[in-house]
């Protein structure tokens, strides 16, 4: 680290927030509005772009009747409100379920390349979901996708759970690994249902737009559950700030800190898993957002989780809405899958963030 | 806080690392675990700070027994500094030290004047109040070890547990941390391979061998040339600091262990 860093820092004391508690609080209603000029703009861009002051108004029509006069056509309100609010909803939520468990996951694995697939869920979903797709809802007992995805995803799940305990606990390593082996597993039985039905009009291409990650198929029905399970579970995990800190900095640490780290461990894993298996049955496995983002919120607020967990999940709703709008529009009329876009965007820049990182020595 | 070890046994994986282990310190006491390497001493520290439970015996601090408390309520009483560092996550300073108020704060409470107050203190107490703000990471190892020990005093112990110390720092932070934790008055049980610093610092000493108490008493009583002998298989010369006057130990090799090995 260089001198004049260290000069600069050794003169502040324990007096007054510290710089990344006041960059909190500097965050907070930036990132508050941000998320609303970002669910607004991408709302208004489209095949039939809008006026961003007609979008809003139109959404509070719905929300606080007879404010405004009506000045727009059916097909418009349609637009807003059925067609493009629920799909960017639909980002905001998913983007904070994957920052905030994948913050916890790193956390509870103290594995800073921990995501929230790391226990096979993303795997677990897509074999589900590919089955769905290729041999039709009967073969899976007349099961929707996305139910069959989020059963997919929690049985993987707690399969890798129970493989890796080993004499009533479950070492993070394990977890890991087994983590890693039912993947594998699970890749290879998806790639033999894709490729069974690789024939012409086979839903190959449903299939890949289901492995990347889309947020598409988003209707107001579909959001209720996973808003409901992701708001629940976010302040459950918010709750939780201080033992995640204590787990970050290590086990036995934790433990003599007063962290029953076994029971909150587990407690982390069905979170967590509750939470994942809900957006990915909607979403299918987008990357990227739930490894990075709680990086980025860690060099922004530092590794405190009572400050990276609301954060992480302003900004990851706010960076998945921005990236679908991306998604949408680069080629239109075609779409790109968002999953294929975060990956896109989001491994350069994390490539940049970490030789930044270095290169400013630790911090 | 008084801690009493009740005939202890630790086993890992089912073996006994630890078998029949009593011991004691009073309130106010440091005492010193000593021993030769995989003698047991950490896994003993480890049913003190419930990372492994007895497989027997009863560990009781000020009465209680240590596992029929809650985690959080041994936390309370039980400060622990092992040799852990936070590792590729970031951490200031403050935050390493504010972990300390965890046992104390439930889960919807804030983080009082009070929390700052004590968190500041357990800081200054070890020096470290300028580095607040500082990266844990970029500390010296020296440093690194004083933060960890004001994590521990932000715990508000009854009772500190010391795991090596002493490990890996030049001798200067060596005798530093060691005239810090004599100067907090905190009952006190520590582990140190060192051992003329364990005579200096100790006024009892327990030595471990293969998972069993062989000696116990002042260093005058435990580090005798015998037992040194018999123990660490060296051939120590006992003398008198001659400043401190405090036991001073110098070794050699043990010439006729040597010859039987070979």
């Amino acid at each position: 680290m260089s001198v004049s860093r260290a000069a600069t820092t050794d003169r502040q004391t324990t007096q007054g927030p510290s710089a990344a508690a006041a960059r909190f609080w500097l965050l907070v209603p930036i990132l508050l509005v941000a998320l609303v000029a970002a669910i607004v703009a991408a709302v208004a861009v489209g095949a039939v772009p809008l006026p961003f002051e007609k979008v809003v108004r139109i959404i509070v029509n719905h929300l606080l009747p007879n404010l405004t006069t009506v000045d727009w056509t059916p097909t418009e309100d349609q637009i807003v409100w059925q067609f493009r609010l629920p799909r960017v909803l639909l980002a905001v939520i998913v983007g904070a379920a994957l920052t905030v468990s994948g913050t916890a996951l790193q956390a509870m694995v103290r594995n800073p390349l921990a995501d929230p697939y790391i226990f096979g869920v993303s795997s677990g979903a897509s074999v589900a979901a590919v089955a769905v797709i290729t041999l039709g809802s009967a073969a899976v007992g007349g099961l929707s996708l996305s139910f069959a995805a989020f059963l997919g995803a929690l049985a993987s799940m707690v399969l890798v759970y129970v493989l890796a305990q080993q004499g009533g606990r479950a070492a993070p390593t394990r977890l890991v690994l087994a983590g890693v082996a039912i993947g594998y597993v699970l890749s290879a039985v998806t790639s033999y249902l894709v490729l069974r039905t690789a024939t012409p009009g086979g839903g190959a291409a449903a299939v890949l737009t289901w492995l990347a990650g889309s947020l598409g198929g988003a209707k107001w029905e579909y959001l209720g559950v996973p808003s409901l399970a992701v708001t629940v579970s976010t302040v459950l995990l918010m709750l939780q700030a201080r033992p995640l800190n204590a787990l970050l900095a290590g086990e036995e640490t934790a433990i003599g800190l007063g962290v029953n780290v076994e029971r909150f461990r587990f407690q982390l894993f069905a979170v967590t898993s509750l939470m994942v298996g809900t957006v990915v049955a909607i979403s299918g496995a987008i990357g990227f957002v739930g490894l990075m983002i709680p990086h980025i919120v860690r060099l922004l607020v530092g590794s405190d989780h009572r400050r990276v967990l609301p954060i992480g999940a302003l900004l990851g709703g706010v960076y998945l809405v921005l990236v679908d709008l991306v998604g949408r529009t680069i080629i239109a009329p075609q779409e790109l899958p968002v999953g294929i876009v975060t990956a896109a965007v989001g491994g350069p820049f994390f490539i940049w963030l970490m030789r930044q990182r270095r290169a400013g020595g630790g911090a | 806080m008084r801690l009493e070890i009740e005939r202890v046994a630790v086993a890992i994986s089912s073996r006994r690392i630890v078998e029949d282990v009593s011991l004691t310190v009073a309130p106010g006491e440091i005492v010193g675990l000593i021993g030769p390497n995989g003698s047991g001493k950490s896994t003993l520290l480890r049913a003190l700070y419930r990372m492994l439970r007895p497989a027997a015996g009863i560990v009781r601090l000020g009465g209680d027994d240590v596992w029929q408390l809650s985690a959080r309520d041994s936390a309370r009483r039980t400060g622990v500094v092992v040799q852990e560092m936070p590792s590729d996550f970031e951490f200031t300073v403050a935050e390493v030290a504010q972990m300390g108020r965890t046992p104390h704060k439930g889960m919807l409470a804030q983080d009082t004047q009070a929390d700052a107050q004590i968190v500041t203190a357990a800081l200054r107490r070890v020096a470290m109040d300028g580095f607040a703000e500082r990266q844990f990471s970029t500390l010296s190892g020296g440093e690194k070890q004083r933060v960890l020990v004001a994590r521990a005093l932000a715990q508000e112990p009854k009772f500190l547990v010391l795991d090596e110390p002493t490990n890996h720092l030049d001798i200067h932070y060596q005798l530093e941390i060691l005239e810090l934790v004599r100067s907090l008055g905190i009952t006190t049980l520590v582990t140190l391979h060192d051992l003329s610093l364990a005579a200096a610092y100790c006024q009892r000493l327990y030595l471990l061998r293969a998972g069993q108490i062989v000696a116990a008493g002042t260093p005058e009583q435990v580090l005798t040339p015998e037992l040194l002998r018999e123990v660490f298989l060296v051939d120590a010369v006992v003398g008198r600091h001659p400043v401190t006057g405090a036991l001073h130990l110098a070794f050699m090799p043990r010439q006729q262990h040597r010859e039987q090995a070979e």
